[in-house]
């Protein structure tokens, strides 16, 4: 083989997994060489605006498209009945009860809206400016409905969101540790801690509605000409679309191709099977030309899929001391007006995380999920995980200041020691590895805590109207969704498997195809170093492909801090495959026994000589063909689909220090650290970007985010004047640092990192600044704590800031007159 | 339909454009300028950011008409001879980008930023970055790469 001249000679390439490469992917982001779905133009390609409701829940009475279709370059305008045949039907892919109650959601709707911003009818025009004027003149009459709209209300059934399906109660999920095996009644537990001087907390919190407002506002575009019908979409997941798709609407799987180009950002929000992807599906179809459909930011906010939505109702019962005997959980989540793709799968991913860190004897949850005339939520960045997190490091830092101890201390009382691995929580998940002891060491040091609690003291003693306060977050997390046994036991409609293939050209450059599929994590980076530490082979020579359902032909793409240990390990597997190939030929080549071959950066070499041949010689004499073992076939090409055994448990510690101005009630982060520990790490950059980003979503839920609605169902937060993203104006640079307990569950011993900042962060802040005013008889403010919450806190101190109306809480204690926002410790109130 | 004559990175083009066509859609779809992009529809968002006649606009919040007659420079332009302008260059090098859907108008922001402040402070990165949304980095990165290409002395 010639080729081998060429190329000069291969040296051993230091190790790539550790090293902060400089991502690939930035070459284009950086110079605008990118391929946003909304670049694509297509000859003869028609656009599309969609005609929305205004109206939370109203009947349509009237669609009048006369004049729209007169307007300039409009080519069709339809409705609902139009499409009925064809639209297809969005689907939920997990119902978490056999009886769940889950309303018909069409693309357009046909009869009644449900919510402000469901589409009623579409018009299709040359141009997408010539669409928007004529949508503006399509005529819509409808007969308003009473809305439900507040989640309580809604959960009593006084108005209905769905009037034929009798109630807003879509199911109900429990999971009680008592009945699983896996702990003790809490009840029991509840009980006894009131009946022997113990501790019983009661609290109510709320999880604000969150909009994931990624940058790129979603789009799409169809082609219809030729034999497939091509797919573009702004989406997190083109291989569970391209399922959808071909099971709702009759068009064979095999005729649909989706790709997800450049996807800018998705956080959750783009894992959704889409209105507008059908509505587009649909029209091309009719139309027989390319479609696209790009939303506006407006439309984003009001129709894309909301994130949290939800009330919890907490009870932890401790011994005196602090060690906590029971958790009970009870929670409402707004589903909004249809169940989406995961919808009530969301909360349930919480159930096995309100444990946390800690060893609890006995644990209950249950969560009924409840419709409403509001946009419909699913995933957003930790999706139920934070809302897990919250409550209970929120109900953490309630109990220390009950006992009257650090918080830290109290959380070191309750939590796994790190002897304790492998440690079956009272959940019933196997967590693997961790180190609390040694992240949250680190993090005291990184903080300055010792110091800043002295300021803390100081600022109290002397009276200063700015006060200081330290929040902690001790979090972990369930990721890398997810073992597919789990799932169906969950009755997860799909698997949890990841596929991966790599290719050996006969040049020697190395493709990769992953069936995960990246918005700006940084897969393409990652992925190489990996391939290139397996293989020994140049990090360069490395080129990842994905997000193409042609090339990448099987997945279940990215979400759920799944792509490196999920993908990742599929991608080691498929490479050891690629190197078992190449070490039968390498013996081959060399005339020795594959048994006395060792393979080192990149290099079969026989033991004890300086025979050698390089990897990238053996594909090109298996390209070449001419000379290789018999029977052999002529390729190295090697696939892998890893379903995973365990979830892995990254954890952490948070420390926030808020500086709250009691007489404004204005808020000034002062400093953040974080220790993560996320077992090994492939590219310490990516991971810090990973970490900073998802602390900015979590600190947002604490301080600026809501989605906000008013009485008759508009969203009032609709553009980004009204909805507080924050911008670098308001952040702070962070202490970011790591600790390494390597995950067992997968060979890089790598743990998932996308979600973490997000579910520890939210706490830590507003742990932060109850801490600053505890003092003034403050055990509570609710998301966003903006100055106007704290300020009003402050004034109407003692009542526990904004008065929460926890009454109906079924398993709080009606005899003693408490309603869930009061402290009730044996011997009664305080 | 009114014509229209400008300089957009480097390059002189004319159209005919309706009035109330804004810059960010005569670059994306006249020109075909798709490395400018649109992330919102109230002038919040920044992504769209381009330098008109040497000043960093946000090019939804210009017509096209307004920029009759001057110089355009967008993200595609702002590199030269196959060179990387240094904040690109630094904005890769510090992990400012992830999406990358907010980065062309964060780097043209960032450009106007230091040449009218050489060496600013955190603080007046922050606050000079303040038009610009995004929703991956949590900025930490981003203001590291500014003060990045301050560093290496990077100007318009």
């Amino acid at each position: 083989m010639t080729a081998t001249e060429a190329r000069p000679e291969a040296t051993a390439p230091e190790r790539e997994i550790g090293k902060d490469r400089r991502r690939k992917e930035d070459q284009r982001l950086i110079t605008g060489r990118t391929r946003w779905t909304d670049n694509i133009v297509l000859p003869g390609m028609l656009h599309l605006a969609m005609v929305r409701s205004p109206f939370a829940h109203a009947r349509i009475t009237s669609i009048d498209t006369t004049e729209a279709k007169q307007s300039p370059n409009v080519v069709d305008v339809v409705s609902g009945q139009d499409l009925a045949e064809t639209q297809g039907v969005l689907i939920n892919a997990w119902p978490i009860t056999p009886d769940q109650k889950t309303p018909t959601h069409l693309p357009v709707a046909i009869d009644r809206v449900a919510f402000a911003g469901e589409i009623v009818a579409v018009v299709v025009a040359r141009s997408a400016a010539e669409a928007r004027d004529a949508a503006e003149l399509v005529d819509v009459e409808y007969d308003e409905l009473p809305a439900a709209l507040d989640l309580k209300e809604a959960a009593a059934d006084t108005v209905l969101a769905h009037p034929d399906l009798g109630t807003n109660k879509s199911a109900y999920w429990v999971f009680d540790s008592a009945e699983a095996g896996t702990g003790g009644a809490v009840d029991e537990a509840i009980a006894r801690a009131r009946e022997s001087g113990g501790i019983v907390l009661e609290r109510e919190y709320r999880q604000q509605r969150l909009i994931p407002a990624f940058m790129e506002p979603r789009s799409t575009v169809v082609d219809p000409t030729g034999e497939q019908l091509t797919v573009w979409s702004a989406t997190q997941i083109p291989h569970i679309l391209r399922f959808a798709l071909a099971a709702t609407t009759g068009i064979p799987e095999s005729k649909l191709r989706v790709i997800a180009p450049d996807v800018g950002g998705g956080f959750g929000g783009k894992l959704q099977t889409t209105p507008e992807e059908w509505i587009t599906v649909a029209l091309a179809r009719r139309t027989g030309k390319p479609v696209k459909y790009t939303e506006t930011r407006s439309e984003s906010l009001m129709a894309g899929h909301h994130g949290r939505d939800q009330w919890q109702k907490l009870t932890l019962a401790a011994d005196a001391d602090g060690s906590v005997t029971g958790l009970k959980v009870e929670l409402l989540a707004d589903l909004g007006a249809y169940v989406s793709l995961v919808g009530g799968g969301v909360p349930v991913l919480g159930a096995f995380m309100f444990n946390a860190i800690y060893k609890f004897p006995a644990y209950h949850f249950a969560v009924q999920t409840v419709l409403t005339n509001k946009t419909w939520t699913d995933a957003y960045r930790g999706a139920g995980r934070p809302e897990a997190t919250f409550a209970i490091e929120r109900l953490m830092d309630e109990l220390a200041a009950e006992v009257g101890v650090d918080p830290l201390e109290i959380r070191e009382k309750n939590w796994i020691k790190h002897e304790e691995f492998p440690f079956t929580t009272v959940a019933g998940l196997e967590y693997d590895s961790g180190n609390y002891e040694l992240a949250t060491a680190r993090a005291k040091e990184l903080f300055g805590y010792d110091e800043l609690r002295a300021e803390q003291r100081r600022r109290r003693e002397s009276g200063d109207p700015v006060q200081l306060g330290i929040g902690v977050s001790t979090f972990t997390e369930m990721c890398g969704l997810a073992p597919s046994r789990v799932l169906g036991q969950l009755d997860y409609g799909a698997g949890g498997w990841e596929h991966a293939s790599v290719r050996m050209l006969a040049t020697g450059k190395v493709e990769v195809v992953t069936g995960a599929s990246a918005h700006g994590q940084g897969h393409e980076t990652a992925f190489s170093q990996i391939v290139a530490d397996r293989l020994g082979v140049p990090f360069e020579d490395v080129e990842v492909l994905h997000g193409d359902t042609q090339i990448a032909h099987k997945g279940l793409d990215t979400y759920g801090s799944r792509s490196l240990v999920v993908g990742g390990e599929a991608l080691v597997k498929a490479t050891d495959k690629v190197v078992e190939k190449a070490k039968v030929v390498a013996a081959h080549m060399l005339e020795a026994s594959a048994d006395d071959l060792e393979f080192t950066g990149g290099r079969f070499a026989v033991r004890g000589t300086d025979q050698g041949v390089a990897i990238q010689d053996v594909a090109g004499a298996v390209f070449a063909a001419h000379d290789l073992p018999d029977g052999m076939e002529p390729s190295l090409d090697s696939d892998a689909t890893y379903d995973p055994v365990n979830f892995n448990y990254p954890h952490g510690t948070h420390l926030c220090a808020m500086e709250v101005d009691t007489e404004t009630g204005a808020l000034r982060m002062r400093k953040y650290a974080c220790v993560d520990d996320i077992g090994n790490v492939i590219n310490p950059l990516i991971v810090s970007g990973q970490v900073h980003g998802g602390l900015v979503q979590g600190i947002a839920q604490a301080l600026w985010e809501e989605a906000v609605y008013d009485d008759s169902g508009t969203l009032v937060s609709g553009s980004f004047v009204d909805y507080l993203l924050p911008t670098s104006a308001d952040t702070i640079s962070f202490e970011v640092d790591h600790t390494t307990t390597p995950s067992l569950t997968n060979t890089l011993g790598t743990k998932g990192v996308g979600e973490a900042g997000t579910i520890a962060s939210t706490p830590a802040v507003v742990n932060a600044v109850v801490d600053a005013v505890r003092h003034l008889g403050i055990h509570d403010i609710r998301m966003p704590c903006t100055p106007e919450r704290v300020w009003r806190a402050i004034q109407d101190a003692g009542s526990g800031g904004e008065p929460t109306t926890g009454a109906a809480a079924p398993h709080f204690d009606a005899s003693t007159g408490m309603d869930g926002t009061v402290d009730r410790t044996a011997g009664g109130a305080q | 339909m009114v014509r229209i004559n400008l300089t957009v990175d480097g390059a002189k083009v004319a159209d005919d454009v309706e009035p109330r066509m804004l810059l960010v859609h005569y670059l994306r779809e006249k020109l075909g300028k798709t490395g400018t992009v649109v992330g919102c529809d109230t002038s919040n968002c920044g992504a769209c950011t381009v330098h008109l006649d040497g000043t960093s606009v946000k090019s939804c919040n210009v017509l096209a008409v307004q920029a009759d007659g001057g110089e355009v420079t967008t993200i595609e332009g702002l590199s030269q001879n196959g060179e990387l302008h240094p904040v690109q260059e630094a904005f890769r090098e510090c992990h400012g980008l992830q999406c990358g859907y907010c980065t062309p108008g964060m780097i043209m922001q960032s450009v106007d930023l230091l040449k009218e402040n050489p060496q600013p402070s955190e603080e007046e990165i922050r606050l000079g970055l303040e038009g610009n949304l995004c929703r991956c980095t949590g900025y930490h990165n981003i203001v590291k790469a500014v003060q990045h290409a301050a560093g290496q002395g990077a100007q318009a």
